[in-house]
């Protein structure tokens, strides 16, 4: 077995605005199973942030427990990183975020660090619009413990032995639209050239981005019942393409097509959507919920920029926090005195 | 674009760059993996079995495979794959009873082989174990033709090119040593039934300026220089001496010059350096034995005093090119003089064939060449064949071989009673090198060391005895270092289209970006549209058939591949597997050649 990728890479590998290539944004070598669809999505963040110009070491990545959870090592290995207790990576991120809202937060989960053990935190994390990505590779079961069925399975879809799935799926892109999400997407782990902008518009954005990415299973749930396999999500997929043209760049499409509609995000980047139907505004819950919920009635599955609020309040604006980060700020600043403390007692007597 | 076809045994063969590059295709991979494995004997027969002389190419070899090294294209430095083969030689234990011998009983067939250099002597080793009588002529004392004469013996030492030349002349070959041929109908008369010419380009250009004849007895012809001093008619020369002339002759007289009382030697080159044939390493070499190489110079005249050598005037010249590419060099209007007591010409060789009757139905063609086909080495008289520098003109040690291999063929088909274009497709053989779940039979892991130097002796040792061998080859330890920077180009990365899935591991996994899955079409725009443009129009591009879920495909640019199995490593499906291609030239007696002509068409 392969432990070390080889440090060559091709001659006409491109460069950065920073002078860095995609390689500098690479972690270790992956210990997930072959083809696993988690592999895919952390090789999408290594492509969207080397192509964001994004330096590696201005974002923290944190995660949960679960073969997802396990992907941060394989990525930006120039990061700050907290793989932290199963369920509970909001809680970490929301501290983190309040303590240093200089870096990029991206969060990484799976349905069952999310659906299952981690709902109540993830739900609080939406409504409060903290400021950060948060990726859910979501597959249908628990992998890292032999395939069972997990809380995103979709009822009637069968595992591996041939058992049929008795329960109502929670959806977690409509759970967050409900709860007050400022930005949601779902892709699809095949799907790079959709997923490669969503994950760039998610980081772009300000508030809290969730982006559900059906990630395939290829040891427990990617057979040819599964409804989270690689040929079901293709064949049910109904994509929304998606451009993201950053601040200050010539807006050139990769898509033949004119685009249906174009969002500009608060730091002047556009994202630009292809192929929805004319009566969808992503920029509606209403009609998003909507949107998704006929599709899902159909069988199918609807990827790409669900819905957007632009101009939100994010978790610093609500609570009017500092402008910076506590580490820049001296102990004079940090700690004001016995005096400060007295009266904020006073006030709570 | 149409899919590969793989089953096309030039496709991999292509893949493995070196082996293709060499005009024996020797399966370089596969020696340099056999030397990691301290396996020495067993590289030296693969060698041996393709390129007849592995001690004397691993020292002297023109390396056409180091240029084309896929090594080269993703760092720095090709793999010292010559310095390697050396190191199979130099470390393998007695092979004598590993080589094949001629049968106790002959065909009753007859050949003549005339001249006994590197295309005569493989046509005799590939001959004589099938019972061919073969007789070897050649007008010098001993067998090795210029591999003996022109290449110096502080380059390749006689013992190294004994042992080769005599595993052949030990299978019973009839010597004819100290044996000049006059008259080839004299050959023919004597009732051949087949005659091999490998008498190489025996005839150096002169320098025909003012001066010449005056002082005929300071100047001397390059490869009749370096014959004589190879066969000790001469052993000096003197203290200043001009050598002319920019390819790999010239670079052997100078440094020869230097060891036999040369003190201030030049090399004098009419064209600029970026065009010199010479070798890049002798070219170093040169200059690391204080010979300074001096271009852009145009020999005007020889300069003298009553018939005794002063020296040579050159006039300087630019080196223009013309919207055409043409290349013309302007004289700048000045005029050098080097002084000089002895001048060495080497700048070039032609055949000369004044032995050959013009009426035997030997058609020659343009510069008074014999028509020779390119693919069965037979001239327009059916029994005489033609290899080596005779063949075609000045080339290398190795093409001579690659030139006997085939014209055995030729021979042997030709006294078989069988045509001679109909030949055997090479030998192929294509092996899975999975040993495991993320296993292989292969050191996948790529070695990021630098070229490792050959060491040399010091220059003060060397320049003061021109029978010490200069460069002293790898020991086994950086050997290693050495072979484990080869990339195993010959396991190939092989696709199964009908099991992919598509989740894109192997594209997210590949280091370099080769692996492509997109939808078709034609190659131009396909080359294009790659993560990373295929730039490198030689180097092919791997392209499946449309895939069972999104009809895309595969298109795998072959040009930086590093060979290291991740692709199949992270494919969930066995979609791709590392497989090892061994592919071998098809050698005269092949045992399919009467028993089933069905296998004769490839």
């Amino acid at each position: 077995m392969t432990f070390v990728k080889p440090a060559f890479r091709h001659p006409d590998a491109p460069v950065n605005e920073l002078g860095r290539t995609r390689q500098d944004y690479e972690g270790g070598l992956s210990t997930l199973c072959a083809g696993c669809g988690h592999d895919s999505i952390s090789a999408a963040i290594i492509d969207a942030c080397f192509e964001l110009n994004i330096e590696p070491h201005k974002v923290a990545k944190l995660s949960g427990i679960g073969c997802s959870s396990k992907t941060p090592a394989y990525f930006l290995s120039g990061s700050h990183s907290f793989n932290s207790v199963h369920g509970r990576m909001p809680s970490v991120a929301t501290g983190a975020n309040l303590a240093n809202r200089d870096l990029i937060y991206v969060g990484i989960s799976g349905d069952g660090d999310t659906a299952s053990i981690g709902l109540g935190q993830f739900a609080h994390v939406v409504r409060r619009n903290l400021n950060m990505t948060y990726i859910v590779e979501n597959n249908g079961c628990y992998g890292l413990t032999k395939g069972q069925d997990s809380a995103t399975m979709d009822t009637g879809s069968p595992n591996k032995k041939g058992d049929i799935n008795l329960y109502s799926p929670i959806d977690l892109a409509r759970l967050a639209i409900e709860v007050g999400a400022t930005f949601v997407g779902r892709s699809f782990s095949g799907d790079k050239q959709q997923l490669i902008p969503l994950i760039k518009a998610a980081i772009s954005h300000r508030g809290f981005a969730l982006l559900d990415v059906i990630s395939p299973c290829v040891t427990f749930n990617n057979h040819s019942e599964s409804t989270k396999s690689y040929e079901h999500v293709r064949n049910a997929n109904t994509d929304m393409p998606v451009d993201f043209v950053p601040m200050r760049q010539e807006i050139t499409a990769t898509y033949d097509s004119g685009a249906t509609c174009e969002v500009c995000m608060h730091d002047g980047s556009v994202v630009r959507l292809y192929k929805q139907d004319n009566d969808y505004d992503i920029e509606d819950r209403q009609s998003a919920l909507e949107a998704t919920s006929h599709y899902t009635k159909e069988g199918k599955i609807l990827t790409g920029l669900l819905y957007i609020q632009r101009d939100s309040e994010e978790l610093h604006d609500v609570l009017g926090t500092a402008r910076r980060p506590l580490n820049s700020m001296d102990e004079k600043q940090l700690c004001p005195g016995s005096r400060f403390l007295d009266s904020i007692n006073a006030g709570l007597r | 674009m149409k899919a590969t076809d793989t089953n096309d045994p030039e496709y991999f063969h292509k893949v493995v760059d070196c082996q293709y590059a060499c005009p024996a295709h020797t399966p370089v991979p596969e020696y340099i993996r056999l030397i990691a494995a301290g396996r020495y004997t067993d590289a030296y027969m693969v060698n041996w079995e393709s390129n007849v002389f592995p001690g004397i190419l691993g020292r002297t070899c023109d390396r056409p495979c180091e240029p084309a090294c896929r090594r080269g294209r993703v760092e720095e430095e090709a793999v010292a794959i010559c310095r390697l083969k050396r190191v199979a030689a130099d470390n393998k234990d007695d092979v004598t009873h590993l080589l094949p011998k001629a049968p106790a009983k002959g065909n009753g067939k007859r050949v003549a082989l005339i001249g006994a250099g590197p295309a005569s002597l493989t046509v005799a080793r590939d001959l004589a174990p099938l019972g061919y009588q073969i007789d070897l002529y050649d007008d010098q004392p001993v067998g090795g033709g210029f591999m003996r004469s022109q290449i110096p013996i502080f380059r390749l030492p006689p013992e190294v090119l004994n042992e080769e030349v005599d595993f052949i002349l030990n299978m019973g070959i009839n010597e004819h040593f100290q044996t000049y041929i006059s008259s080839l109908k004299s050959v023919i008369q004597q009732g051949y039934h087949a005659v091999f010419i490998g008498t190489g380009a025996p005839r150096g250009s002169d320098l025909d300026i003012p001066g010449r004849q005056a002082c005929n007895k300071s100047i001397h012809v390059g490869i009749d220089w370096l014959a004589s001093v190879a066969f000790e008619h001469l052993s000096s020369i003197g203290k200043r001496v001009l050598v002319l002339g920019g390819g790999n002759t010239a670079m052997d007289c100078c440094r020869t010059a230097r060891r036999v009382g040369g003190e201030s030697v030049k090399v004098v080159v009419r064209s600029e350096f970026a065009r010199m044939k010479a070798s890049a390493w002798e070219i170093e070499d040169a200059k690391a034995e204080d010979i300074p190489i001096i271009n852009n110079h145009v020999p005007k005249e020889f300069v003298h005093e009553d018939g005794v050598l002063k020296g040579m005037r050159f006039t300087v010249v630019d080196v223009v090119y013309d919207a055409d590419g043409r290349r013309e060099l302007v004289p700048t209007g000045e005029e050098v003089f080097f002084e000089a007591d002895e001048v060495i010409i080497a700048i070039g060789q032609d055949n000369s064939f004044p032995w050959i009757e013009r009426d035997l139905g030997i058609e020659f063609g343009k510069w008074d060449m014999p028509v020779v086909d390119k693919t069965t080495f037979q001239s327009s008289l059916d029994n005489v064949f033609f290899g080596g520098d005779a063949a075609f003109g000045p080339e290398n040690i190795i093409t001579a071989v690659a030139h006997g291999h085939q014209a055995a063929i030729s021979i042997d088909l030709f006294l078989s009673g069988e045509r001679v274009d109909n030949r055997l497709a090479p030998g192929v053989n294509l092996v899975s090198q999975k040993m495991g779940v993320h296993e292989w039979s292969y050191d996948s892991e790529v070695s990021t060391d630098d070229r490792y130097p050959v060491p040399h002796v010091s220059k003060e040792k060397a320049l003061k005895d021109r029978k010490v061998e200069v460069e002293l080859g790898f020991d086994i330890n950086v050997a290693y270092q050495e072979a484990e920077r080869c990339l195993n180009c010959d396991v190939q990365t092989v696709f199964t289209t009908s099991k992919c899935i598509e989740c894109d591991a192997c594209v997210d996994i590949c280091p370099t970006d080769c692996i492509n899955f997109l939808d078709n079409d034609d190659e131009p725009a396909l080359r294009q549209s790659l993560r990373r443009p295929a730039k490198r129009a030689d180097q092919d591009l791997y392209v499946s058939n449309a895939l069972p879920q999104t009809q895309r495909v595969m298109v795998k640019d072959e040009d930086v591949c590093l060979h290291c199995g991740l692709c199949a490593e992270r494919c969930p499906t066995g979609a791709w597997d590392m497989q090892r291609f061994f592919y071998s030239v098809t050698k005269a007696g092949s045992p399919c050649k009467q028993s089933s002509p069905s296998m004769t068409s490839s």
